[in-house]
C-alpha cells in the first residue's frame, strides 16, 4: 500500500487519510470538516487547476491546493490477486508442494461438469494474495485425456496469471515436454526444479542462469516432501508476475518449414475474431496442426471456415512430405529436441541413483517369480495391521456411544418418542457407522502408503493381465480393493482410471466388493446359523461370491454396453520413495473425512426415516407388525417369499437400502429383543434360531441364512453409494442403472441357491 | 541362430536395448507414446516382464515405462549390439 500527498492522488482514486502534516491549526479545521485520519475519502475534482474536491462521508469539501499538500493518504488499492496454476508431471510430487504452499488453505471441488479432482489454495507473498490452482498431473495437453483436456481448458477459460510448471529435476527430458507445451499460451510461466536435492546428490549439475535465458523463464529449486525452497517459489511467484509486461515469450521454434505453415495459418485466423478471443492463436494453430480432435471440431462447426480447413489439410500434407512422417511425431520430436538442445547445453546428468536403488527393488518385488506371492503378503499383512490396530478404538468409539446414548437418554422424557428417535435412531444409527472410522482411516493410510512410495504403480503392473482379462485396467485394481473397506472411497478411488469406459465398469462392479458395513450382517447370522469350525469358510465363501460376481458383470458390461477397444495401458513406473508422514496424513483425512460426512448427513437421514417408520403410526402402540415398516414389509413379502424369507427379513431388507448395516439393528427391533442390539448379541442369535412360522416350521435354516447374506451382499448399494455413483458418473442413467441391475442379479443368485439348496435336500 | 535385428519392443529380450524406428497403431495409443518419450530415434532398453507375462516394463529417456505387449507390438525397433 503507498502513501501519497491528497494533490498528488488520481482522480476518483478511493483513498484513506492517514496522516496531516500542517500545524495543530490546519489539523483542527480539518477536523471539523470530518476528515480524521483513518477516514474514507474519494476525490473528485478533476485533475485541472483550482480547488482539490473530495467526498467525504456522503459530503463534498473543496480545500485548497497547499493544504491538499500537507495530506498524506493511502491509495486503497484492491488487494492484488495473482491467479496461479501449477502444472507438472505425474509424480513430479506436485501436490507436497501445493501442500508446503497453502498449508491448510485448501479446499477440493470438482471441475464444471466433470469429475476431476480441482484443489485450489491460498498463499500470500509481500502484499500479494496469491491463489493457486493445482491442476490434474498430466504429461502432455492432448485431447485424448480427461485430466488434460481439463488442464488446458482452465488455462484457456480461467486465464491464470501464470503458471508455475513443477519438473522432477532429476527426469528433465520427459517432464519438460508439457513445458514446451505450456510456453504456447503465451501466459508467464515459472520452473520449479523440483526433488532437486536428489538431482545435485546424483551429481547433477544445471547451470541455472543459462537455462533461465534460453528457456525465459525464472527457475527455483524446491523439494516438496522436506518444504525448502517454498519461500523461494513465492518470491519467484510475485516476481514473475510483476515483470510480467517486459518478458518476451518463447517458444519452440519448430525449424523454417514448419514455422512458415504457422505463419500461413495465424493469418487466416487472425480474421477469426471470436477464435482468437479465445484460444492464443500459436497454440490453436499447432493443435490445428497436430490434429487435436477438439479444437478441429470447434472450428469446423463455425461458420467460413473452410479456407482455414483447406489450409491445414495442406499444411500437414506438406509436412508429411518433407518429414516422411506424420505432422504429430514432427511435433513431438521437434519438442524433444528443443529439450535435448537446451539440456546439452546447460545440464551434466549423471545417472539417477534413485533409479539404481529402485530397479534393484524391482528386481525383486517386479520378479516373475516373487513378484506375485510378495503382492499378495503386502496385502495379506496389510488388512491384518487394519483389523489388528483398529481393534481397540473401535471398542472406544462404541463405548463413547453407550455413554452419550445412556447420558442423553436420562435427560429425555422416559419412554417417549423424542427419547426414542434421537437414542435409538439418531445416535444408535450414526454411532453403527462411525465405529467403521479407524477401519477406514487405516485403510485410507495404507493405500496412501503405497501410492506415495510409488508400490501402487507396481500393483497396476503385476495384476494387469488379470484385470485386462476381465476387461479391466490394472488401475482397476485399487478401487476394487478398497471396495472391501468402503464402496464410497472406492468408486471416488476409480478417478484415477482415464477412460470413461473402464471407469463405469469399474464403478458399477465396485458394490459386489463386500465392505464393511456387511461384515455385521454376516457375523450376527454365521454365529447364529453355523459351527464355529466353518463359519470363517462359510464368510470366505461370500467374498469369494462378490468378487466372482463383479468379475462377471465386468464382463457381460464390456461385452454388450462398453464395446471396442479398451485405452492405452501404457504407464510410468515411478522411482520408489520415501512417503512423508505429512503427506500420508493429508491423504488419510482427505478421503477418511468423506465417510465421516456420510454417517453426519445421508445415514442419520435414513436412521430417523427407518425408525419413524417402526415408530409411526403412533396407534401402533410399538408393535411392529402394526408399524408402517412392518406393513412395506408384509406387502413386499411375496416377492421374497420364492428366496425362502418371511416379512421380518423383507423389512430388514428394505431398511438395509439406507445403509446395509441397518438390517442388524432392524432384526433388532423387529424380534424386540433388546433396544441396542447388536451381530454379537446373543439374545438376537437366540431369538432368529427359535422364530417359527405359525405352523411350526423355522423361519431360519442355515440355508435361508447363507440366501440371506447373499442377498444383503449382492442388493441395491447403500444410499451413499448410490449417491457417489450418481456424482461420479455424473448421471442419474447410471445410478438407475446400477440399483435395478444389482437387485434383479441378487434376486436371480438367491433363487438359484435357495432352490437349488432345497433340491438337493439342504 | 542369429536374431532378427529388426522388430518390436515386444519381441525384445529383458537388458536389450534398441533403437525406435517408428510408431504406428491407432491414434490414441500413439499419441500417447508420442508424449511419454517414445519417438523415432530413440533408444528404449526392455527391462522385464511382469510376472504373468504381459505387460513389459522398458527404460526410456531415464525412467521406467509399463505398456502391454500388444501396444509394444506397434513399436518397430533395430536392435542394437
Amino acid at each position: 500500500m503507498s502513501r501519497i500527498r491528497l494533490s498528488d492522488a488520481k482522480p476518483n482514486a478511493e483513498l484513506m487519510l492517514y496522516k496531516i502534516l500542517g500545524g495543530m491549526g490546519m489539523e483542527r479545521r480539518l477536523t471539523e470538516m470530518g476528515l480524521l485520519p483513518g477516514e474514507k475519502i474519494k476525490r473528485i475534482d478533476s485533475p485541472n487547476n483550482g480547488p482539490v474536491v473530495l467526498f467525504v462521508k456522503g459530503a463534498k469539501i473543496a480545500i485548497g491546493r497547499g493544504m491538499a499538500d500537507k495530506i498524506i493518504v493511502e491509495e486503497c488499492t484492491q488487494k492484488k490477486i495473482i491467479k496461479v496454476a501449477l502444472a507438472g508431471n505425474p509424480n513430479s510430487g506436485k501436490t507436497s508442494v501445493f501442500n508446503n504452499l497453502t498449508g491448510a488453505r485448501q479446499h477440493v471441488g470438482n471441475y464444471p461438469g466433470v469429475t476431476v479432482e480441482k484443489k485450489e489454495g491460498i498463499a500470500y507473498c509481500d502484499d500479494y494474495t496469491i491463489k493457486i490452482t493445482d491442476l490434474p498431473g498430466t504429461y502432455s495437453l492432448t485431447a485424448y485425456s480427461l485430466d488434460e483436456v481439463v488442464t488446458r481448458n482452465f488455462i484457456i477459460h480461467e486465464k491464470p496469471d501464470l503458471i508455475v510448471d513443477i519438473v522432477d529435476a532429476s527426469n528433465l527430458e520427459r517432464n519438460l515436454y508439457l513445458f514446451t507445451q505450456l510456453m504456447e499460451f503465451g501466459i508467464p510461466l515459472a520452473l520449479a526444479f523440483n526433488m532437486s536435492d536428489i538431482a545435485q546428490s546424483a551429481g547433477q549439475q544445471t547451470d541455472d542462469n543459462a537455462m533461465s535465458e534460453l528457456l525465459g523463464v525464472s527457475i527455483v529449486h524446491t523439494v516438496g516432501n522436506k518444504n525448502k525452497g517454498t519461500k523461494a517459489l513465492l518470491d519467484v511467484m510475485v516476481k514473475t508476475y510483476r515483470e510480467r509486461a517486459d518478458k518476451k515469450n518463447i517458444s519452440v521454434n519448430y525449424g523454417r518449414e514448419i514455422e512458415e505453415e504457422i505463419s500461413k495459418i495465424i493469418a487466416l485466423l487472425s480474421h477469426e475474431r471470436d477464435l482468437i478471443m479465445e484460444y492464443p492463436p500459436r497454440w490453436l494453430t499447432v493443435k490445428l496442426l497436430e490434429d487435436d480432435k477438439y479444437i478441429v471440431d470447434s472450428i469446423k462447426t463455425k461458420q467460413g471456415t473452410d479456407e482455414i480447413t483447406k489450409q491445414i489439410e495442406s499444411s500437414r500434407a506438406h509436412i508429411k512430405t518433407i518429414f516422411a512422417d506424420d505432422a504429430e511425431t514432427v511435433f513431438a520430436d521437434k519438442r524433444y529436441g528443443f529439450i535435448n538442445g537446451i539440456l546439452h547445453e546447460t545440464t551434466k546428468q549423471n545417472k539417477d541413483p534413485r533409479l539404481q536403488i529402485s530397479d534393484n527393488i524391482d528386481q525383486i518385488v517386479a520378479n516373475r517369480i516373487l513378484g506375485i506371492p510378495i503382492f499378495l503378503g503386502i496385502m495379506w499383512f496389510m488388512f491384518k495391521a487394519i483389523f489388528y490396530l483398529s481393534e481397540k478404538p473401535m471398542q472406544w468409539i462404541e463405548c463413547a456411544q453407550g455413554l452419550i446414548g445412556s447420558s442423553i437418554s436420562g435427560l429425555l422424557p422416559e419412554g417417549s418418542l423424542i427419547q426414542g428417535l434421537i437414542v435409538d435412531g439418531v445416535i444408535g444409527g450414526v454411532g453403527s457407522v462411525l465405529v467403521f472410522v479407524p477401519v477406514i482411516f487405516l485403510l485410507f493410510f495404507f493405500i496412501s502408503i503405497l501410492e506415495d512410495s510409488g508400490y501402487m504403480a507396481r500393483i497396476a503392473f503385476i495384476v494387469d493381465k488379470f484385470m485386462h482379462k476381465i476387461g479391466l485396467h490394472g488401475r482397476s485394481f485399487i478401487p476394487m480393493l478398497l471396495g472391501f473397506g468402503c464402496n464410497v472411497p472406492a468408486i471416488m478411488a476409480t478417478r484415477v482410471i482415464e477412460s470413461r469406459k473402464d471407469r463405469i465398469t469399474t464403478i458399477l462392479i465396485n458394490p459386489f466388493m463386500s465392505c464393511g458395513a456387511r461384515l455385521p450382517v454376516y457375523t450376527l447370522l454365521i454365529g447364529a446359523f453355523f459351527s464355529e469350525r466353518i463359519s470363517g469358510n462359510i464368510l470366505f465363501s461370500l467374498y469369494i461370491l462378490g468378487f466372482l460376481m463383479a468379475v462377471f458383470m465386468a464382463k457381460v458390461f464390456r461385452k454388450f454396453i462398453f464395446t471396442g477397444e479398451s485405452a492405452p495401458f501404457v504407464m510410468e513406473l515411478p522411482p520408489y520413495r520415501m512417503p512423508t508422514l505429512n503427506g500420508l496424513i493429508i491423504h488419510m483425512w482427505e478421503r477418511g473425512w468423506l465417510y465421516i460426512k456420510k454417517a453426519g448427513t445421508v445415514i442419520m437421514l435414513g436412521c430417523i426415516i427407518i425408525w419413524s417408520l417402526s415408530a409411526l403410526p403412533l396407534s401402533s402402540g410399538g408393535d411392529l407388525t402394526k408399524s408402517y415398516i412392518g406393513k412395506i414389509g408384509k406387502a413386499i413379502e411375496p416377492t421374497v417369499r420364492p428366496l425362502g424369507f418371511d416379512w421380518k427379513i423383507g423389512t430388514a431388507l428394505v431398511a438395509g437400502v439406507v445403509a446395509k448395516e441397518i438390517v442388524v439393528g432392524t432384526l433388532g427391533v423387529l424380534y424386540g429383543t433388546d433396544e441396542n442390539a447388536d451381530e454379537s448379541s446373543s439374545g438376537l442369535r437366540e431369538a432368529l434360531r427359535k422364530d417359527t412360522y405359525p405352523d411350526g416350521r423355522p423361519v431360519f435354516t442355515p440355508l435361508i441364512a447363507y440366501v440371506f447374506m447373499v442377498f444383503v451382499l449382492l442388493y441395491i448399494p447403500c444410499l451413499s453409494t448410490a449417491a457417489v455413483i450418481r456424482k461420479e458418473t455424473g448421471s442419474w442413467g447410471w445410478m438407475f442403472f446400477s440399483i435395478g441391475y444389482s437387485t434383479v442379479l441378487a434376486w436371480v443368485t438367491s433363487f438359484v441357491i435357495y432352490q437349488g439348496g432345497r433340491l438337493v435336500g439342504l | 541362430m542369429p536374431k532378427e535385428e529388426i522388430g518390436t519392443v515386444a519381441s525384445l529380450l529383458p537388458g536389450e536395448k534398441a533403437n525406435i524406428l517408428k510408431v504406428s497403431g491407432k491414434v490414441c495409443l500413439r499419441r500417447r507414446l508420442l508424449d511419454m518419450g517414445v519417438l523415432p530415434g530413440s533408444i528404449i532398453q526392455m527391462i522385464r516382464h511382469a510376472p504373468l507375462g504381459d505387460p513389459i516394463e522398458v527404460k526410456i529417456k531415464g525412467y521406467h515405462l509399463s505398456l502391454r505387449k500388444s501396444e509394444a507390438c506397434h513399436i518397430t525397433v533395430k536392435r542394437l549390439k
